[in-house]
């Protein structure tokens, strides 16, 4: 059935190719794949693009380690500590349905078109699926277990690690996968919207200069570089959890 | 009231192909509580989905009520042994009994009144508006034989439903199932891979070889109609017949015809009385 | 009483923390909360409210619901055929992969910038968290439940309305509250790029005009929106879903 998967694709190209030719839609606003494949060519070769596609890059990894350490971290804390947990509620419940589009104006003027921007929104959304799911697996601790560790009186140090840490861990790498994918978004739309430098950015000129093939063309790239975080976060997140009986389930974030 | 006819079923996985039923032929009339046993692998599930119309044969023929079998037959009811999820856990008890009565149409009062009866007649009034996932195992189980009841089927197939229970509970439904089998006078085929369960509740039990599969031996048990845990299980008779059965259950494990039995046969014969 | 007091105090203390430490402040750009709160009261008048919130709240409601429904819909027809599914799969996780406001310049071409492309675009961004997780509920219904349904007659519309889409409708909630979250997103994106009123065409202007107050104050207000919302979901969500929270409470206490 492998090979459905690939058909499908195919498929699409196919129906892109023909749909614009046959006169459905303007060849202006659709360009037939082989035009945006031509367009995706041209970019390759240009230094520019892998510039973007670097900074790009650059702006999702640095936001995502920030936040996925500010995250676990936190996360950690506040989960460990139950009044810490019961007083920070509110607060996040509050929080983490911020759409952090809102934060565009205040980038803007803090950071103007640097990679600041760029940061401010990919570390705020990033950091509210780790925490969640750090929250979750801090809260997902066999009591039994942790009383086995009181009573052989482990410090709290040690409870972290043997304990809680490992039960975490899976829940640790769901946030990760979750962050990756948003910080993406993240990224690309700031680039895009504010100008800061990168794929949306040059999305952007392409769309104001009205170059659409390569518009299609580098939209392609974002949503193959996004096929890409997410495989590379499964991979890494069965690997290393290869060990972990796979009794727990994904929380919906 | 059930006949099969040369069942034969053959599963291909790659190039591999695997012969899970052979041949079985047997029938059941109506008002019969027939038991199947075999041993584990000898594709009882396979055969009670074939009698259910859930599972195309390969070979051979299903009739039910005289009609052959290409689908779920109208008139059919099946227990499940894995009660936690063959309920709706989204529906109440009462919903979940009522649930294949809506689909077949009958008219509201009946309906009402027929999953009323059936709550009652397994035990369970009074828990009409819980969810199953508030009911302990026991308790779920009830209601699929519930939901079964109420259905008024002319046969009701019972795929190893008490497996999954504690040993008390399974006394508890195993009475249950006689008592229901004797008030409304359908027709059952229980699969059990349980030979003393076998032995209990059915008036025949058909024993099943390994896979590829056919029907190894038959027996008839002549224990009195009106049976319960305690006096039927200690009864010397029920241990012949137990004896019985268990031997070819071993013989067909082993992959080998019984003779043993007819000397066993011979030595309780001279016990029992 | 300690319930409430928790769950106010930590808000309540940064409020104070933040009014206090920006009481003085001289910054430009983050200036005394006390004035944000004034700007506040001032921007956000019920006519204001109703000439650019309320348009905003509509093509938000518009767009959730044409991608809610269109992508329930084929999502179920996707999900009930293995084949179409293996098929479909590759190509739809390639466009869910794609940032949603990356389609806003694409969809510009097509629609123009009026009403009409912002309900479009939020409606073609958040659609792909519902049609997979439909697609992926779908194929999950318990394979025992589905045979009972056969063995009990229960078929063609019926089987979809009772077993099909109620088994499936916890992954579905979780699609659609994905969704909700890009809708937003979408919904202030598109109006920064080409509107003519919407809070997210407010908060722009202020920004380019400089009236960092009444920004700052855009900015709550979206914040406070982006919570109602959120809430109204869960609210709506615990009451749907109510026998799923129990099966699950009751599997995890290892039933």
């Amino acid at each position: 059935m492998r090979w459905l998967g690939a058909a499908g694709l195919a498929g699409l190209v196919a129906l892109v190719e023909v749909i614009p030719r046959v006169g459905l839609v303007s060849a202006d606003y659709l360009p037939p794949s082989s035009r945006i494949f031509a367009a995706l060519g041209d970019e390759a070769t240009d230094g520019e693009f892998w510039q973007a596609v670097g900074d790009t890059l650059i702006g999702w990894a640095v936001g995502l380690v920030i936040a996925v350490v500010a995250g676990v971290v936190l996360g950690i804390l506040i989960g460990a500590v139950p009044l810490l947990r019961a007083a920070t509620a509110s607060t996040v419940e509050f929080l983490r349905p911020i759409p952090s589009v809102a934060l565009i104006p205040l980038a803007v003027l803090l950071f103007g078109t640097d990679l600041g921007s760029t940061l401010l929104l990919v570390v705020y959304a990033s950091f509210w699926q780790v925490l969640i799911q750090v929250l979750y697996g801090v809260a997902d601790v066999d009591p039994v277990a942790d009383e086995t560790a009181r009573s052989f009186r482990f410090t709290a140090t040690a409870r972290i690690r043997y304990v809680l840490w490992p039960t975490a861990l899976p829940y640790v790498f769901t946030g990760i996968r979750l962050a990756a994918s948003v910080a993406l978004v993240l990224a690309v739309t700031a680039e895009l919207v504010i100008g800061s430098p990168g794929l949306g950015a040059l999305i952007g000129v392409a769309q104001s200069s009205g170059a659409v093939p390569t518009m299609y063309a580098l939209i392609v790239v974002t949503g193959l570089l996004g096929v890409a975080i997410n495989l590379a976060a499964r991979t890494v997140e069965r690997r290393a959890l290869a060990w972990h009986q796979s009794v727990r389930g994904e929380v919906p974030a | 009231m059930l006949d099969v006819r040369g069942l034969r079923k053959v599963y291909s996985a790659g190039n591999r192909e695997v012969e899970a039923i052979k041949d079985l032929t047997f029938t059941v009339d109506a008002g019969q509580l027939v038991c199947l046993v075999g041993p584990s692998g000898c594709g009882k599930t396979t055969l009670l989905r074939c009698i259910a119309g859930l599972l195309a044969p390969t070979g051979g023929q299903v009739l039910v009520e005289g009609r052959p079998v290409a689908g779920p037959p109208p008139g059919m009811a099946v227990v499940f042994q894995e009660y936690g999820r063959s309920l709706f856990p989204w529906m109440s008890v009462r919903d979940n009994v009522e649930l294949p009565l809506k689909q077949k149409k009958v008219p509201r009062d009946r309906r009402r009144q027929l999953v009323a009866d059936a709550i009652g007649a397994v035990g369970l009034a009074g828990t009409e508006g819980a969810y199953p996932w508030q009911l302990s195992g026991g308790m779920q189980q009830r209601v699929a034989i519930a939901r079964a009841v109420a259905y008024e089927p002319s046969i009701l197939l019972m795929d190893e439903p008490f497996a999954a229970v504690d040993a008390q509970t399974r006394a508890d439904l195993e009475d249950l199932v006689r008592a229901l089998w004797q008030r409304l006078r359908m027709t059952i085929l229980f699969v059990t891979h349980d030979i003393d369960e076998a032995v209990y509740l059915g008036q025949r039990v058909l024993m099943l070889s390994s896979s590829p599969t056919v029907v190894q031996a038959e027996l008839s048990v002549d224990l009195p109609a009106v049976r319960d845990q305690l006096h039927t299980r200690a009864d010397p008779r029920f241990t012949a017949l137990r004896t019985r059965v268990y031997e070819q259950i071993q013989a067909a494990r082993r992959g080998t015809a019984a003779g043993l039995s007819d000397r066993i046969d011979e030595r309780l014969g001279v016990d029992s009385e | 009483m300690k319930r409430l007091a928790l769950a106010l105090g930590l808000p309540v203390v940064l409020f104070v923390v933040w009014f206090v430490a920006s009481y003085g402040s001289e910054s430009f750009y983050v200036p005394p909360l006390r004035r944000i709160l004034g700007a506040f009261a001032d921007t956000w008048t019920l006519e204001r409210l109703r000439t650019d919130v309320l348009p905003s709240l509509g093509r938000l409601a518009v767009g959730y619901a044409l991608a809610a429904t269109l992508g329930i819909a084929v999502g179920v027809a996707i999900g009930a055929y293995p084949r179409l599914r293996a098929a479909a799969e590759p190509v739809l996780e390639f466009f869910r992969a794609i940032p949603p406001p990356v389609l806003v310049p694409v969809i510009m071409l097509f629609a123009g910038i009026g009403n009409g492309m912002k309900v479009i675009v939020i409606a073609v961004g958040c659609v792909w968290p519902v049609l997979l997780n439909t697609v992926e509920g779908i194929r999950a219904v318990d394979g025992v439940l589905s045979d009972t349904a056969r063995a009990y007659g229960i078929t063609g519309v019926a089987r979809l309305r009772h077993l099909l889409l109620r088994g499936a409708s916890p992954q579905i909630a979780a699609g659609l509250r994905q969704a909700l979250s890009i809708a937003i997103i979408l919904m202030v994106i598109s109006e920064m790029f080409a509107a003519s009123n919407g809070l997210g065409f407010a908060i722009v202007q202020f920004q380019r005009s400089f009236a960092i107050p009444e920004m700052w104050s855009g900015i709550i207000l979206l914040g406070l929106l982006g919570f109602t919302l959120s809430m109204l979901f869960r609210f709506v969500e615990r009451r749907a879903l109510g026998w799923y929270n129990g099966l699950r409470e009751a599997q995890r206490k290892g039933s």
